[in-house]
């Protein structure tokens, strides 16, 4: 996956290089500017057993600052933030192996540097007994959970 | 001839209540089959009598669509075009709540049995850090019910189906504050049909698709006010029942 691009983010940015599981990297660009839930609204997307993006809802799109064009067919540690554990995501994959629904705080990173906090959900899509996919819908967090993530994220590098 | 039976989600709108019988009688002629409209009061005896296999054909809360599909072998057939479930969460206008943030633990909640709406209202109220454990439900029997109790102030807060929110009178809706308003957009009720009678499927399918044809069929649409009926192929139901299965969570 590309770079980000310092002409694409909005603000003061710091930079990091995240190593993602498929041993790929990526240099990305962060900044300190919120991007508040939108009310009322669910952001979805649904990804391959191998969590490459196959469906995202225009919420998604709205949030993440990506185009569909540019979405689907991306890995969705696209939207990985280096302030999230890698912990959280493992729990995440586990989760799903065991055949349960997996929820968690998660904190993302917007094409142009910013972030946003969701409520996720995310369950297998089964047809014919066969897991085809996974499915992920996220809700506007209360912000007492959130301030809990702020607290105890830092603490599971 | 054996006879079928055919029953709606008991939170239609009483004025489609003659609506349904008369499409039940398109659907014997249309099918050329016995179907009797058997109507429940609640979700729950709705409910029991698919469990218990005594249901042929059902217009189906989404709530319902996962058990229908998943445990009792039902298919889509159609939804009404374009017509989806939303929630609205409303206070009284004159209460000192701006914001569902603003709703604090221990507040009444007004609310219905319908099952897809009060679930998305519930939702909604999350970013609040109320849940059923912390927020004390006043069940009501209408939405015109859930308006009252705003307006007496025996409640805090209400959900609202947004339909039924919009057809509330100007008089009552003045004294009323929409908190928040869902754009959910993907879930719907739908007509579905049970495995019992699965070989009239096609045939049922082709006549709802082309109801607004005929001034019989358009006559039949409005009576149900329905603008059109759409498909509903079984990857799109398994979709809204996925959705709906990360929402009960
Ligand atoms: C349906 C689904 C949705 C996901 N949504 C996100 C997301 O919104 N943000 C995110 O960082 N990771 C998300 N993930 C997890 C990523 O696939 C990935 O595991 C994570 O970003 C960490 O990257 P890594 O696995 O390469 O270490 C999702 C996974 C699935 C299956």
């Amino acid at each position: 996956m590309q770079d980000m691009k310092m002409e694409d983010i909005h603000g003061e940015f710091r930079e990091y290089v995240l190593t993602y599981y498929d041993g790929s990297s990526r240099k990305v660009l962060v900044t300190d500017v919120e991007s508040p839930y939108p009310e009322g609204r669910l952001i979805v997307s649904r990804t391959d057993p191998e969590g490459i993006i196959t469906h995202v809802n225009q919420s998604f799109i709205d949030m993440s600052g990506y185009s569909r064009e540019e979405l689907i067919g991306a890995p969705h540690y696209i939207l990985r933030h280096p302030d999230m554990p890698p912990v959280a995501f493992k729990d995440l994959w586990d989760t799903l192996a065991r055949g349960e629904k997996w929820q968690g705080i998660v904190k993302n990173l917007r094409r142009d540097g910013g972030f946003y906090w969701v409520k996720a959900t995310v369950i297998s899509n089964i047809r014919n007994g066969k897991v085809v996919g996974y499915t992920s819908v996220r809700r506007k967090p209360s912000r007492q959970r959130v301030a809990e993530c702020e607290r105890l994220y830092p603490t599971l590098f | 001839m054996t006879t079928h039976v055919f029953t709606v989600s008991p939170d239609f709108t009483p004025d489609h209540l003659s609506g349904w019988f008369i499409f039940n009688t398109w659907l014997q002629k249309t099918l050329d089959a016995h179907f009797h409209l058997q109507l429940y009061d609640d979700f729950h005896s709705q409910r029991a009598a698919t469990l218990a296999d005594k249901i042929d054909l059902i217009y189906a809360n989404p709530f319902d669509a996962p058990m229908l599909v998943r445990e009792k072998g039902f298919k889509p057939l159609a939804r009404f075009a374009s017509v989806t479930d939303e929630a609205i969460i409303a206070v009284n206008a004159e209460s000192p709540y701006l914001k569902v943030e603003d709703l604090k633990p221990g507040v009444k909640l007004a609310t219905t049995e319908d099952p897809d709406v009060h679930m998305m209202g519930m939702i909604m109220l999350e970013p609040a850090d109320l849940d059923t454990s912390t927020v004390e439900i006043i069940e009501c029997d209408s939405y015109v019910l859930v308006a009252k109790q705003l307006i007496k102030q025996t409640a805090d807060a209400g959900i609202f189906l947004v339909e039924a929110f919009e057809d509330l009178s100007s008089v009552i809706r003045r004294q009323l504050r929409i908190l928040v308003r869902s754009q959910i957009q993907v879930v719907h009720h739908s007509l579905m049909i049970g495995p019992h009678i699965m070989e009239y499927r096609e045939k049922l399918l082709d006549a709802l698709l082309t109801m607004q044809d005929s001034e019989k069929g358009r006559g039949v649409l409005e009576a149900l006010g329905c603008p059109k009926w759409e498909y509903v192929d079984d990857e799109e139901m398994e979709f809204m029942i996925d959705l709906m299965d990360t929402l009960m969570l």
